[in-house]
């Protein structure tokens, strides 16, 4: 699975590849995280890439997050993963808060304000074309987008909290796929 | 404020176990839990943190640390990142092991399979949301439909559209 032709990265290699990755990926980590793990710095091939990711997909949290903690632990341990994972969040996290105090200092100026109001209005808009974008190909899965249909409405409707509704939805989902798709 | 910090601790180590699918799934239960439960900003607010940590470079969970920031500064930040990103990457450490194991079995794929549609209705359901708190007038409202259009049917990239917003946004046309 492990490269032979390259030597494994050390903790130092882990945080500062991350660091350059949290702090260029703009709009959505992963087709950059792709390019700078298997291409540029080659810590993986292609395929070890992929199934590390089907892990990540699988499993709760941000797909990237989890995978600079899973690349870390594979190549150094809990250093590694600690490594991966603070490289990859201290740089957004400081420039994030800085815009932060930003918006808080200025927000009562009605042009900032304005502009804010821009800015969460187009960020609505792109969460919309990524709704529509995964809800689509359930067209052809009417099990699916019944379940999909209950869940946002016990979220969005009836503003349900999260866990009791996933308790509940997620075995019955899991039922289903199982009974339709065995 | 330590009751604050308890209450973040709380919120955030349960949504990191539960955002099967990505940090946008549990943006209902976060904006349920920041302005309803917990009283710490209003909805738009909520909005404005959401947009601005899109703009900003790194993974999409970064609102996280803005609300951290927002409810109890430094402290906030780090009891909020701990909580989020340390429960999901225990998980991940634990499941490296065993990946090899299960990850051919079919009730992985059963698993998978079951949670993919709750993460559409999540998903879903955090576009509305944001939607109808960002979307206070007609000229808003066209902002999010052509962003949305434009996102669904070209390549173009997210920074650019959220700074199409912006601009449009600063004229304070329609607002």
């Amino acid at each position: 699975m492990l490269q032979d032709s390259t030597p494994r990265p050390t903790v130092a290699d882990l945080f500062f590849g991350f660091l350059t990755l949290g702090l260029t990926a703009f709009g959505g980590a992963l087709p950059l995280a792709r390019r700078e793990i298997v291409e540029r710095r080659k810590w993986l091939d292609a395929d070890a890439f992929t199934d590390l990711l089907g892990l990540c997909q699988f499993l709760p949290g941000g797909n990237v997050i989890n995978l600079s903690v899973a690349i870390g632990m594979r190549f150094r341990g809990v250093p590694g993963a600690l490594a991966g994972l603070l490289g990859l969040l201290v740089g957004p996290s400081l420039i994030v808060i800085g815009l932060g105090v930003i918006y808080q200092r200025t927000h009562q100026d009605p042009r900032i304000a304005h502009l804010f109001a821009g800015l969460a209005a187009a960020a609505a808009g792109l969460l919309i074309a990524m709704a529509v974008k995964i809800l689509w190909p359930l067209r052809k899965k009417p099990e699916a987008a019944v379940i999909a249909c209950v869940m946002f409405a016990a979220i969005a409707l009836l503003r349900t909290p999260l866990l009791p509704s996933m308790l509940v939805l997620t075995p019955i989902s899991v039922l289903i796929a199982w009974k339709v798709r065995r | 404020m330590k009751d604050d910090l308890f209450s973040l601790a709380g919120i955030f180590s349960q949504l990191s176990l539960l955002a099967f699918g990505g940090g946008n799934t549990i943006l209902p239960e976060m904006q349920r839990q920041v302005v309803q439960v917990h009283h710490w900003m209003t909805k738009a607010d909520f909005s404005a943190l959401f947009a601005l940590a899109q703009a900003a470079p790194g993974p999409n969970m970064m609102v996280v640390t803005l609300i951290g920031w927002h409810v109890a500064g430094w402290p906030g930040v780090l009891i909020t990142s701990i909580a989020k990103f340390g429960p999901s990457s225990l998980v991940t450490i634990a499941a490296l092991h065993a990946w090899e194991r299960f990850k051919d079995r079919p009730w992985r794929r059963y698993v998978q399979l079951g949670l993919a549609p709750i993460t559409v209705g999540l998903v879903a359901a955090s576009a509305l949301l944001i939607a109808e708190a960002s979307d206070r007038t007609w000229v808003l409202v066209g902002v999010t439909g052509i962003v949305a259009l434009l996102s669904y049917r070209t390549k173009l990239h997210p920074l650019w559209l959220l700074a199409g917003g912006a601009l449009i946004g600063l004229t304070g046309f329609g607002q």
